[in-house]
């Protein structure tokens, strides 16, 4: 293995690494984002939001 | 009102979780288009800069070895920071900041470990040595895995924070040992040369492309925690609602049943 392999051996690593973890924290966000839309749309709305527009909490 | 009153007024108003996230959404696009802006310029320099006369071209490694392995520590220093937050202040951001954390902590050890292996191949002969720098990252590495384990492990956040918090506060004792392993015991690993009291022993050749590739991949650790916290509070948020949900769905059947 020459020394221009060893190089290109640890940038498609950390690459790799990066890239797999910036893809599973947009897919985490895009899930959970999704769920909290959801159920908003349903009209389940947090405590807090629902003092907030004054009404009784559910 | 006395402007410290005014400063811990401005902190407490960034601890609500609503205005964090507001704040997140403004400033991620301008933090993650810095980051890759940097990252990019970096490399153009790391890769234009003269290899180094014992290392030749695997020296380019180093670019992304070390501020890896920076960051590997920068982000146990900061879950320590806010577990100090989870249990002196009980900041409602400090418990989500810390599990948001730790995975990207561990990938980042994860790199820098492998970066560091690959390097360790063709300049010391071997992938591996158990010398006190690469142990104590290693140990570091399973810490993370460790504090992933945790806060995952139960259902509800606010019980499994404290223990978490505790955790990651012992583990600290580990970061003096990285930084110090070189100087506290003969390793392999070679000692410090950026941050040392006599000043960097690198050429400012190799340094800079150095220097803005940490500062890009800080900025990129920074802006990956915050898209992760992001996700977090969501993940919170949807928890609440479902079970304010089902207590809602109980409580009907039972009025009905009532009347």
């Amino acid at each position: 293995m020459t020394h221009t392999a060893y190089v290109i051996a640890a940038y498609l690593v950390a690459a790799l690494g990066i890239a797999g973890l910036a893809a599973w924290i947009l897919l985490d966000q895009r899930t959970q984002k999704r769920a909290l839309e959801e159920l908003e749309a349903r009209g389940i709305r947090r405590r807090s939001e629902s003092r907030r527009a004054g009404e009784s909490p559910r | 009102m006395t402007e410290i009153a005014k400063l811990t007024e401005r902190l407490t108003a960034l601890a609500n979780p609503t205005r964090f996230l507001a704040l997140a959404g403004s400033m991620l696009p301008w933090l993650t288009g810095a980051a890759v802006l940097l990252l990019a310029a970096g490399l153009i320099l790391a890769f234009a800069a003269p290899e180094d006369y014992q290392q030749g071209i695997t020296v380019r490694i180093m670019y992304i070895h070390v501020p890896l392995a920076w960051l590997s520590m920068f982000c146990y220093t900061m879950m320590a920071a806010s577990a100090l937050g989870t249990l002196v202040w009980r900041h409602p951001l400090a418990d989500v900041s810390l599990k948001a954390a730790a995975p990207i902590g561990a990938v980042f050890t994860a790199l820098a470990l492998a970066t560091g292996s690959i390097w360790g191949k063709p300049m010391w002969g071997t992938w591996w040595v158990w010398d006190a720098r690469l142990t104590s990252v290693f140990v570091l590495f399973l810490m993370y895995l460790g504090i992933i384990a945790l806060t995952r492990a139960l259902d509800d956040p606010g019980r499994s924070a404290r223990s978490a918090a505790i955790l990651t506060l012992v583990g600290f004792v580990n970061i003096p040992i990285i930084k110090f392993s070189v100087d506290w015991w003969n390793t392999l690993h070679q000692p410090a040369s950026v941050f040392r009291l006599d000043g960097p022993t690198i050429h400012p050749s190799l340094l800079w492309p150095l220097l803005v590739c940490a500062l890009g991949f800080t900025l990129l650790f920074l802006s990956l925690h915050i898209m992760a916290m992001r996700a977090e509070i969501w993940r919170r948020r949807v928890a609440a609602m479902r079970r304010m949900s089902a207590r809602v769905a109980e409580v009907r059947p039972a009025k009905g049943h009532v009347s």
